[in-house]
């Protein structure tokens, strides 16, 4: 639907100078907001302006502190607890809301399952999930459980759960996060099904190429402020970026240093065979940023939690400044300078229900112990540091941080690891969810880090990210390092045609480990 | 939006919210103590205080090992026969050593040391069961709480156990006798008070407990040794239960099959009432102490006063634990609430 015929049509929800604070501190000061019928309406802004705080009013999730809420023409107050759902009001989280015990079947009908004589009728939900999946190109079973999902594959069950719920308004926070092209590229499709049936989209992203492509509408927010409200069509992503961030953004990736070419290699990894690994084999050199690009569930995490230990590896050798090692816990990995970053920062990486101190320093307590007790200050000293450097954006110290908004909860994570000062830092999906004007600072410091001359692998579903950033490109699929990318060569459609399997480096593989 | 380096303008904030929380169980044991005495001025008698804290000492020594295990996200339902177990044995073995080789003092100092072993060895058992084997702790402990039960009972051949006169009068002044007119049993759970708080607040131990608790994947993320560490919480629960036996074991001389019963539930419920969550994540030592205060303190009141039949105390005691639970979430609510106004 274009433009034209929506400013006719009336909206079908909209929120009139919504305020909201969190307890002395405001987030939202007077937002405007309004979606139709059929529209795609994007909100952007940096981590921390608002958008999910936004997005959680307009589904009745938190309540306004002032302003009004108008739903088919009727000024409303939205139940709290996802009860809107029953209005038509659906909401996909930000972070991911599933239990972890249920099965997928169990999810997508959790809340109302189907029945028959009273009892549930497991049959006729296995077989409507399977539909829904289906459309959504997903290869999960209904039966399986959620916990033994990949993450994408878990967003790709809340998605289904979403689109299963006859939404009239479906508001997605950050969707697309945790997916790769291809599983972003099926949703879009979906979205522009059931916006064809006259469904209204809300659509929070970082990415704004997908913005630019998806939505007919943008809303910018920038500390809480609504900074302006305009049409695609008229948009470039870079001006939308300076919208955002309220200063120009040049340069987001560095400049590139090559490593010396008799720099030292620093990590040696030859025929590593783990859960999800067969056969890899590679170097890493000092002052290197290399890059392992490939689909979701290609095998790059497992490569990286194999090698610092936090799985068995079944065969092959890793070494470090070529002594062999094999480590058989993290904490081993860290003392010998090498540190993982998550890429699961909910389940993984961060405790959500403490604050930021804690989870800043517990990676690296020994640091600040006094005569064996811990020193207080000193840990205080690392948050105020860390603080600083990373651009961590909290409402007060005290918060818990469950409550910081995902963007700096990425920031904190990455923090905590380099509080371990490690040589070699392999970062997974090091910008999820994080704004441009952030990301383009984490780029900034990776750059800085090579150049100093620490070795970093950066594993990135983000295409562009890893060709801005790094010196050479490793591609995986199915657990095998399907080819290898250098200088030029690094661009879209080689690592695509690795990652899909059309290309292979099988004949040369030499090459690989070169 | 501000950046988070302003800490001044968030501490009084946080102060007031874990003031409130720290303040909770703390202002219960008082208007507990103002009940009893208002109700009998017997109550703030120093006999009468100084047997409060007597009793005290055997839950509250072992709820100060419970609290490590619950803030690491486990459970020992065992302690309490575990208690009874170490006592029995330690008197068949103090009886043995009497028949071997007389009563002395160095009879006496060999059972609290196989006592002490006993403990280590017992929790130890239930760690690795739960670490290694990969049971729920809830399992694990069940079970050895049945077995532990059942060989006190066949140990003493149904009957009791009871320790050889000579040696008893040797080991009586460990629970009778006072030093500074504080009795033994309290200056040990003072000790294991102090000890344990500065372990679960001051070191990275408690802090590894604690992360533990709230999510074990973090926690292995962060290079913390999750089935090491645990293990740990364990001995030390089989430490303190130990020392709790050793110096229970001199009041009466002797161990039964009902020596230790429901030890684990008020071990517990001291935990609970401190403020400690049952799920793990948050552990609080001091809150124990009171915890285990407070329910003393209730039977006390109930021996007393003639109001309610001591026969209630349970009763008491269980309205006491769900209302110190609930007036606990009830205040947190109320904390994060005031904050968001
Ligand atoms: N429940 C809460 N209690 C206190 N503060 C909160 C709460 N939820 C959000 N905030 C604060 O409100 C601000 C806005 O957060 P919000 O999650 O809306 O940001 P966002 O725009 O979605 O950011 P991101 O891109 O990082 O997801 C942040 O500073 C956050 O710390
Ligand atoms: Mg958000």
């Amino acid at each position: 639907m274009s433009i034209a015929e929506g400013t006719t049509a009336p909206s079908i929800l909209s929120a009139n100078r919504i305020s909201k604070s969190f307890g002395e501190i405001p987030v939202l000061f007077s937002v405007d907001f309004d979606i139709r019928p059929g529209e795609v309406h994007a909100i952007i802004g940096e981590n921390g302006a608002g958008k999910s705080t936004l997005i959680k009013i307009l589904s009745g999730i938190e309540q306004p502190t002032s302003g009004t809420i108008v739903y088919d023409g009727k000024t409303v107050t939205l139940p709290p607890n996802g009860e809107a759902e029953a209005m038509g009001i659906v909401l996909i989280h930000q972070e991911l809301n599933l239990a972890e015990h249920l099965t997928v079947a169990d999810s997508i009908f959790l809340g109302r399952e189907i029945k028959k004589w009273g009892f549930l009728d497991l049959n006729e939900m296995r077989r409507r999930s399977a539909e829904i999946l289906d459309s959504l190109h997903v290869r999960v079973d209904p039966d399986a459980r959620i916990s033994t999902l990949s993450v994408a594959d878990k967003q790709m069950v809340e998605i289904a759960k979403a689109i299963s719920r006859d939404a009239r308004v479906l508001i997605m926070d950050e969707p697309t996060a945790v997916l790769s092209v291809g599983e972003t590229e099926t949703l879009f499709e979906q979205i522009r099904r059931l916006t064809a049936r006259g469904v209204a989209v809300i659509f929070i992203s970082h990415k704004l190429d997908e913005i630019m492509a998806l939505a007919q509408c943008v809303t910018v927010l920038r500390d809480g402020q609504l900074i302006a409200t305009v049409g695609t069509e008229n948009l470039t992503p870079d001006s939308i970026a300076q919208m955002m961030v309220g200063r120009e953004l040049s340069n987001l990736y560095p400049p590139k240093h090559e490593p010396d070419v008799d720099a030292p290699i620093v990590l040696s990894v030859r025929g590593l065979v783990a859960p999800g690994v067969k056969d890899v084999s590679f170097d890493l050199r000092r002052g290197e940023i290399l890059g392992f690009a490939g689909l979701i569930g290609s095998g790059r995490t497992a490569v990286a939690e194999a090698i610092v230990g936090l799985t068995n590896k079944s065969a092959g050798d890793v070494s470090l400044n070529g002594q062999p090692t094999a480590f058989t816990d993290v904490a081993k990995s860290v003392d010998a300078g090498l540190a993982y970053m998550t890429k699961d920062r909910k389940g993984r990486g961060l405790l959500l229900n403490v604050g930021l101190q804690p989870n800043l320093t517990l990676l690296t307590l020994k640091k600040h112990l006094k005569n064996g007790f811990l020193d207080g200050n000193s840990e205080q000293q690392a948050l105020e540091r860390a603080t600083r450097r990373f651009d961590i954006r909290a409402r007060d110290a005290s918060v818990r941080v469950g409550q910081l908004s995902g963007g700096n909860q990425q920031k904190l994570m990455l923090g905590k690891t380099m509080e371990t000062e490690p040589d070699i830092i392999i970062m997974d999906e090091p910008t999820r969810g994080i704004d441009v004007g952030t990301k383009q600072q984490i780029y900034h410091i990776v750059a800085a880090l090579a150049a100093e001359g620490k070795s970093i692998i950066v594993i990135s579903s983000e295409m562009q990210e890893v060709i801005g950033l790094a010196h050479r490109v490793l591609v995986m699929r199915n657990g095998r390092l399907a080819g290898q990318l250098e200088g030029a060569e690094i661009v879209e459609a080689e690592i695509m045609r690795y990652a899909a399997g059309i290309k292979q480096d099988g004949d040369n593989d030499n090459r690989i480990s070169a | 939006m501000t950046t988070v380096s302003a800490p001044e303008a968030a501490k009084p904030s946080r102060g007031f919210r874990l003031d409130l929380k720290t303040a909770g169980p703390l202002i219960a044991l008082i208007l507990l103590v103002i009940l009893g005495y208002s109700l009998n001025p017997l109550f703030l008698g120093e006999g009468n205080v100084t047997n409060i804290l007597t009793r005290s000492a055997f839950i509250g020594i072992i709820a100060v090992g419970a609290t490590f295990v619950i803030t690491a996200g486990g459970i020992d339902l065992s302690v309490g026969s575990m208690a009874a177990f170490i006592a029995g044995v330690m008197i068949i073995i103090m009886n043995w050593a009497v028949d071997a080789m007389g009563a002395s003092l160095a009879t006496v100092l060999f059972g609290i040391g196989c006592s002490l072993i006993l403990g280590v060895g017992a929790g130890f058992i239930n760690g690795f069961l739960t670490t290694k084997a990969k049971i729920e702790a809830f399992i694990v402990t069940l079970g050895t709480m049945g077995i532990y039960r059942s060989l006190v009972t066949y140990f003493a051949d149904g009957g009791t156990l009871s320790l050889a006169g000579d040696a008893r009068d040797i080991y009586r002044p460990v629970y009778y006798d006072s030093f500074l007119r504080i009795p033994y049993p309290v200056w040990v759970f003072i000790f294991v008070a102090i000890i344990g708080w500065i372990l679960m607040n001051r070191t990275a131990f408690g802090r590894y407990c604690m992360a533990i608790g709230s999510n074990e994947h973090v926690a292995r993320y962060s290079a913390i040794k999750v089935d090491r560490v645990k293990t740990w919480t364990y001995i030390l629960q089989g430490l303190c239960v130990s020392l709790a036996t050793i110096i229970y074991v001199p009041r009466l001389g002797s161990a039964s099959a009902a020596t230790g019963v429901l030890w684990e539930l008020e071990a517990i419920a001291a935990v609970i009432i401190g403020g400690t969550m049952l799920k793990g994540g948050f552990g609080r030592v001091g809150g124990t102490i009171i915890g285990a205060l407070i329910l003393t303190a209730i039977g006390n009141i109930l021996n007393l006063t003639e109001i309610i039949s001591n026969y209630l105390n349970g009763a008491v005691q269980g309205v006491i634990i769900v209302a110190a639970v609930y007036l606990q979430r009830g205040s947190f609510r109320a904390g994060r609430k005031k904050a968001a106004e």
